[in-house]
């Protein structure tokens, strides 16, 4: 099966600082009638001061349940975490008291969702979901917390921010909105933002703004910021390293610009190939052919050899492990030397 | 009371039966859904949602549900009870051979006994006999009203859902207007109009005060059916409304309506008894459970046997209607699939 | 707010009249001479006839006779019955008894409903859980009159705990028909918080909240708490009047003197003015009570404020 996890294989981003997070060997299984499902099978990640981590994969590929995890806002009943650790700061969150996680969450680790109108309450004022934070982790008063409010919504360069304090989340337009979470989530000055497709639901326009929003804010402040998204292109420019996961596992990981390059995975390639870039003038888009497997019912063997153009009988029965392709760099592909001399 | 015949105003306007969308059961939670972001893991257990072809869509809705109907022991218990209780209605004589009109004045009241199992009524009739009897007129009443209420619901939804304007203006307050009069006192009044009240005038009654909350139901399902993909694209080949109704939208937005006129079968049959009870439904010599009840309520303290049987038969069978629906709208629930 | 205030006002017209209307068509369509059928059998003087039939336009085409009574209801009469009675003096006299009983029905409804689903919802797949699912499916199935008459057997009889019958002793003579009218709408109140709540748990601000580090007392007590709470708002409003209207039942099986009874002694006798006042008055009730779950509704959620 898989080599141990190795999270120091992926060493920090030059010019990046201290270690924030450490995410090694994580499983997580949701308990349904239908069976269990594996959603995160086994996946390691480092994350530094000043760092970008992006995970990249479609959906059912668990890179929303490994932030979740992540957080510790996974239901359980029905997922549970099995295995694995994620240690924050050097310690490991996962066998901390429930208080004292409460107190990294929001405070070290703040999260940005999806889709903000579902995600921000419905029947309270954006200004009064902010000043939440200040109030019930500060003990801050409600003026206090309104006019931090203030600041922060100003400070995600959100118009007429003082006025629109009192104002309810479906007054605002969808990129406002995000803008609101990431104050929102930006409140008690976090070590780390995770952001889970911060931009999906939004204008392409928008997105734009909306990315180099968040890498400001991670220059003024320093924070660690881990990006979610199912789409390199969004945040290529961003990112300072990638993770891949298919079928709940890291399938390659690597420097974006390495990975953006030359993929040395069949699925990455397969990603790559089915988003449209400047510098492939005239190609054509190329879709990864088959869908993703049933969490519930992963094939044997390389999860993705069914959809794989490079899979041969090996795949079919051992599971690659993750190879060294390079420095920094990884890929769980046995034929990882054939996709990359392949080119893209 | 207002419950028994206005059936629940928990069903919102815009809403579903209930006003319960989720899942009664507490055991057939689990799988996260799609919108919770928990969706990774819960997307690829279902079958591929999403990918399904156009037609296919609702035939693996109805062909899915009756999978999980079958697994459900409530749906397979209710199921069995008004398999019975249809039975006895089609065929009380396979049940009793005796005749309920034969009565014995001496044999009033009395208590059950070998041979009578349910005792005797205040005219010394067997009680089990009346009871079996009674079912009849209990599924006739239930069925009749909630099949033309459906029909009507189902037309008068689907023009105010799909054409809107002021069609759907004018459903949407007559809809209202019935809301506002208290459903027991109107139907004693119109049920007061009529000379005779039999089998038909309380049927009339009892649909006159059901359709209002079954259209609004349909059209909230119409409306929301409306404008999915598919059914644009439909439009765009040029099908006419009819059939783009019948095709397209009837078989995906019918499913919440049918789960609460399941329901509602029950709380009609109780309404009935509930009206018979009151001295405004049937009339003697008709047989119902409410009439029964009706007739021996100045004894029932001393002879608790005439409310007794009855009493269970009625309650049973609407037991059996509502967790009939209840176990209908888990399986066709697709938020949970 | 204010757009939204009025147009739920001018909904009403249509109700009102639409409501008030047909009751009124329905009561004077009524098979019948009421005139007749008030004399008896000793036959009266053409004259007199005359003048009752005038008294009560009975003379008149049916929409003269109904926009007559809308008329005088706005000067606040309620006409008269042919007995001579004020149909307004019978209101008085008999609506509170109904309100009490009604009102009584309610606080049990929603404390003890609202509890249990809460509860419920909170605990979901619990002992307790199951358990109101199954009792308030019971609750649903039995006819309120099996349980008005259970209630009475086993609770007044039996045990003696509360007076069966009448309102001799007071206030507590209301509580076991008002737990009786009260059950069915409590059943449905439980089961709807359950689900709302549930349902809303699941919602996505419940999991922001929670990532925003706050204590699960807050995240379920501010954030779910409030919303879940819209729908069951709607329903209680709806269903204060329908309890009221809905009351007739539980009224004749514990011999209480509210307008339920007085209706159906009035349709009896062909009292069309009492039957038509007592209606009126409860679509009335009904009206303002939606009135007042709009208002609250807008209340508790900000996007129909700012529709």
């Amino acid at each position: 099966m898989t080599t141990a996890a190795r999270p120091e294989a992926m060493p920090a981003t030059p010019g990046t600082g201290d270690l924030l997070l450490e995410v090694s060997d994580l499983h997580v299984e949701f308990r349904t009638r239908r069976g269990v499902v594996n959603a995160v099978n086994g996946i390691s990640y480092t994350l530094h001061e000043r760092e970008t981590l992006a995970i990249l994969g479609e959906s059912g590929s668990g890179k929303s349940v490994s932030a979740q995890a992540v957080m510790g806002i996974i239901d359980t009943p029905p997922g549970y975490v099995t295995q694995g650790e994620i240690r924050y700061r050097g310690e490991d969150l996962l066998t901390m008291a429930e208080s004292e996680r409460r107190a990294v969450r929001g405070q070290q680790i703040a999260m940005i969702f999806q889709d903000a109108l579902t995600a921000l309450n419905p029947v309270y004022s954006v200004g009064w979901q902010i000043a939440e934070m200040y109030r019930v982790h500060r003990g801050s008063s409600r003026k206090v917390g309104y006019a931090k409010a203030a600041e922060l919504m100003d400070r995600v360069r959100i118009p007429s921010a003082k006025e629109r304090v009192k104002d309810y989340p479906h007054q605002f337009s969808g990129g406002m909105r995000q803008r609101v979470m990431i104050a929102m989530a930006l409140a008690l000055d976090p070590d780390i933002i995770i952001a889970d497709e911060p931009t999906t639901a939004l204008d392409v326009t928008v997105q734009a703004q909306i990315m180099d929003l968040l890498s400001t804010l991670q220059e003024e402040t320093g924070m660690g910021l881990i990006l979610i998204t199912h789409d390199l292109g969004v945040v290529a420019d961003v990112a300072d390293k990638v993770c891949v996961m298919y079928a709940g596992k890291v399938v390659e990981r690597g420097p974006v610009r390495d990975i953006y390059h030359n993929t040395a995975h069949p699925y990455s390639e397969g990603l790559m190939a089915s988003i449209p870039r400047l510098d492939q003038k005239g190609g054509q888009l190329h879709p990864i052919k088959g869908a993703p497997p049933s969490l519930a019912n992963i094939p044997p063997g390389c999860p993705f050899h069914p959809r794989c153009p490079y899979a041969r009988e090996v795949c079919t029965t051992d599971h690659p492990p993750l190879y060294d392709v390079a420095p920094r760099r990884q890929s769980a592909c046995h034929f990882w030397e054939e996709v990359l001399a392949g080119g893209n | 009371m207002s419950k028994d015949i206005k059936a629940d105003p928990a069903v919102p306007a815009d809403g579903d039966p209930y006003g319960e969308r989720i899942d009664e059961q507490p055991h057939r939670d689990a799988t996260p859904h799609a919108e919770s972001g928990l969706s990774e893991g819960a997307e690829s257990v279902g079958t591929a949602a999403t990918g399904g072809a156009v037609s296919g869509r609702s035939a693996s809705l109805w062909s899915d549900a009756w999978k999980e109907l079958r697994r459900n022991p409530l749906f397979v218990i209710s199921a069995l009870m008004l398999l019975l209780m249809v039975v006895i209605a089609a065929a009380p004589g396979l049940f009793t051979n005796q005749s309920p009109r034969a009565c014995n004045l001496a044999n009033t009241v009395g208590r059950p006994q070998a041979g009578h199992p349910f005792g005797f009524d205040i005219q010394g009739c067997d009680y089990y006999t009346l009871v079996v009897y009674g079912a009849r007129t209990s599924i006739t009443i239930g069925v009749l009203v909630v099949g033309v209420a459906l029909l009507i619901a189902i037309v008068l939804g689907c023009i105010a859902g799909f054409y809107g304007g002021f069609a759907d203006t004018l459903l949407a307050r007559a809809a209202d207007v019935w809301f506002a009069i208290p459903a027991i006192l109107g139907a004693i009044v119109i049920l007061s109009v009529f000379n005779q009240r039999g089998l038909f005038q309380v049927a009339f009654v009892l649909i006159v005060f059901y359709w209002p909350v079954m259209m609004r139901l349909m059209r909230s399902s119409v409306l929301g059916t409306k404008e999915v993909e598919y059914v644009d694209a439909a439009r765009a080949l040029g099908a006419s409304d009819v059939r783009i109704l019948r095709r397209h939208i009837l078989p995906n937005a019918i499913a919440p309506v049918i789960v609460y006129a399941t329901i509602t079968v029950g709380i009609v049959i109780a309404s009935e008894a509930a009206l018979s009870f009151l001295g405004v439904g049937l009339q003697l010599p008709a047989i119902s459970w409410g009439l029964m009840i009706s007739v021996s309520q100045n004894r029932i303290l001393q002879d608790p046997h005439l409310l007794l049987f009855p009493a269970l038969f009625l309650s049973i069978t609407v037991f059996s209607f509502i967790l009939l629906g209840d176990a209908l709208r888990d399986a066709l629930d697709p938020k949970l699939r | 707010m204010a757009r939204y205030l009025a147009r739920r006002l001018l909904q009403i017209i249509p109700v009102f009249f639409g409501a008030t209307f047909l009751i009124y068509a329905a009561v004077y369509s009524i098979p019948g001479d009421p005139i007749r059928a008030l004399a008896g059998d000793r036959p009266l003087p053409a004259s007199t006839i005359e003048a009752l039939r005038d008294e009560f336009n009975l003379d008149d085409p049916l929409p003269v006779q109904y926009a007559k009574y809308i008329a005088g209801l706005f000067r606040g009469d309620f006409g008269q019955s042919f007995r001579g009675r004020e149909v307004s003096e019978i209101l008085r006299q008999r609506f509170p008894v109904t309100i009490r009983l009604g009102l009584l029905a309610f606080a049990i409804e929603v404390v003890i409903g609202l509890l249990a689903g809460l509860l419920a919802g909170l605990r979901r797949g619990s002992f307790l859980d199951n358990l109101v699912l199954v009792s308030t499916t019971f609750v649903i199935s039995i006819p309120i009159f099996v349980l008005g008459f259970v209630a009475q057997l086993v609770l007044g009889v039996r045990f003696g705990l509360l007076p069966v019958a009448g309102l001799r002793e007071g206030w507590v003579s209301y509580v076991l028909p008002a737990m009786v009218l009260g059950s069915v709408s409590l059943a449905y109140a439980a089961r709807l918080t359950r689900t709302s709540l549930v349902e809303n748990l699941r919602a996505d601000y419940v999991r922001t909240a929670t990532a925003k580090g706050m204590p699960r007392r807050r995240v379920v007590g501010r954030h779910a708490l409030r919303n879940s709470l819209i729908p069951v708002v709607t329903f209680l409003g709806v269903d204060l009047g329908a309890l009221m209207g809905g009351a007739i039942i539980t009224e004749g099986i514990f011999n209480i003197p509210g307008i339920g009874r007085e209706v159906f002694v009035a349709v009896r006798g062909q009292e069309g003015t009492i039957v038509v006042g007592i209606v009126t008055a409860l679509v009335m009730i009904f009206i303002f009570s939606t009135l007042l779950v709009d208002i609250l509704y807008a209340f508790l959620d900000p996007r129909i404020r700012y529709e």
